[in-house]
């Protein structure tokens, strides 16, 4: 052959090559190679950890966010609450107190009521008693008409002609 | 500082020695003239070697499989040393591992998106094959001749078997994702190359050949042997062995990504 070429020995290279690309396979390409994909799964881990905290993280600042302004409503909430509250207990007080008042006049205007009705009937019986007893002197007194004593007599004692 | 003054007095001194030694010992004579050197080193037809006394072969056939050995021995080391070893935030030695392969497999990942697990092993391992079998030669193992003589082993990819053996697997594992990747149509686009194999093989030969021609014909001349060779037998071979290994692994990756991409539908 030109050049020297010789297939045999172009076979036993192919056998080296062959050996040496397993060899090299088994002993330094897939040990590397294998290290180094689980080092960049290692840190694509990492980095998905550090997205799931950050993701946490802005989860809970929302959270927080939205309980800060429910905060917020729930304090105006219980502040118009209160007010409401306190308005309607003013109203109560006021309403009983009026209701009190009322029922204290109402008292007071039946007391007066029967304090009048009481002197009323008191001076009625006296007017009787004294129309009565005037009745009686006269009825006692003769030659008198009786109806000029009874005027004299409720007159206090004066004629009722000298006047 | 005296440390260092000594240090460089005795270096001084030991290269004296060596040089006076090598001056006075002489040269066991040529055997062969420079043109029987050079047409050996392209042709291997003079200097073989016996492979365990089964069969004569090419030097490079010894140098592949010392390669191999190096190679294998030096992933064993790792694998039982190094890799058991390894933390998420790397050492020096983790750093230099991650990035040779991350380099090839990111290399296949760009050249051929759609089908790269097995393109990244090969071209990782052919690349390695290719830089250091290209320094090997630096090393300067010897051997024995069938007849004899000591000869230094060469770079595996300087015998031209070598070459064609990985110009010619470099264009069946582009067929293979030919194949894997379009079916037929792939077969089709990868035979339409059907000049790949050779260009790779000898380019493969003639660059790694022309770098051993230029040190076999420094190292013929005894008065070329002194500080030239630092520049020629390392630095040129240090960058012979990374253009080779950049040209072969890019061209496999980029050839195979052709054809292995899915025919798009037509709308």
């Amino acid at each position: 052959m030109p050049l020297n070429i010789d297939w045999q020995q172009i076979l036993l290279h192919w056998m080296n090559l062959a050996i040496l690309t397993g060899g090299l396979y088994f002993l330094l390409y897939k040990p590397v190679k294998d290290f180094m994909s689980k080092r960049e799964a290692h840190y694509q881990e990492l980095d998905r950890q550090a997205d799931r905290k950050l993701e946490e993280a802005e989860a809970l600042k929302a959270a927080c966010q939205a309980k800060l302004e429910g905060a917020e409503a729930e304090i105006r909430e219980a502040r118009a609450k209160a007010q409401t509250a306190a308005q309607q207990s003013a109203d109560a007080q006021i309403a009983q107190a009026q209701d009190q008042a009322r029922q204290i006049v109402d008292k007071a205007r039946q007391e007066a009521e029967q304090s009048r009705e009481q002197a009323l009937r008191a001076s009625q019986r006296e007017l009787r008693e004294l129309a009565a007893a005037a009745a009686k002197k006269l009825a006692a007194k003769p030659g008198t008409d009786p109806f000029d004593q009874f005027l004299n007599l409720a007159e206090g004692g004066e004629t009722h002609e000298g006047r | 500082m005296n440390h260092r003054k000594r240090g460089l007095a005795i270096c001084l001194t030991a290269a004296g020695l060596l040089l006076a030694g090598a001056l006075l010992a002489g040269s066991p004579g040529r055997t062969e003239s420079v043109q029987e050197a050079m047409r050996d080193a392209v042709l291997h037809d003079v200097n073989r070697v016996s492979l365990l006394g089964l069969k004569e072969v090419n030097p490079g056939l010894i140098s592949a499989f010392a390669v191999t050995a190096i190679l294998l021995a030096a992933a064993a080391c790792v694998r039982v040393f190094a890799v058991p070893r390894f933390r998420l935030v790397p050492g020096r030695l983790q750093l230099a591992l991650e990035e040779a392969v991350g380099l090839f497999d990111r290399m296949a990942r760009t050249s051929s998106p759609h089908r790269n697990g097995f393109l990244g092993l090969y071209i990782f391992s052919a690349g390695a094959y290719i830089f250091v079998g290209t320094l090997f030669e630096l090393l300067g193992l010897q051997a024995v001749t069938v007849h004899g003589h000591p000869i230094t082993l060469p770079a595996p990819l300087s015998d031209v078997n070598a070459a064609i053996a990985l110009g010619c697997l470099s264009y069946l594992v582009i067929l293979s994702g030919g194949i894997a990747g379009s079916g037929a149509r792939g077969i089709g686009k990868t035979l339409k190359e059907f000049s790949l194999p050779i260009s790779m093989s000898f380019r493969l030969f003639g660059a790694l050949l022309s770098g051993l021609l230029v040190t076999e014909l420094v190292y013929y001349f005894v008065s070329l042997s002194f500080v030239l060779p630092v520049v020629v037998g390392v630095l040129f071979t240090l960058l012979h062995a990374l253009i080779q290994t950049y040209v072969l692994t890019m061209l496999t990756a980029l050839y195979y990504g052709e054809v292995s991409e899915p025919a798009h539908k037509k709308q």
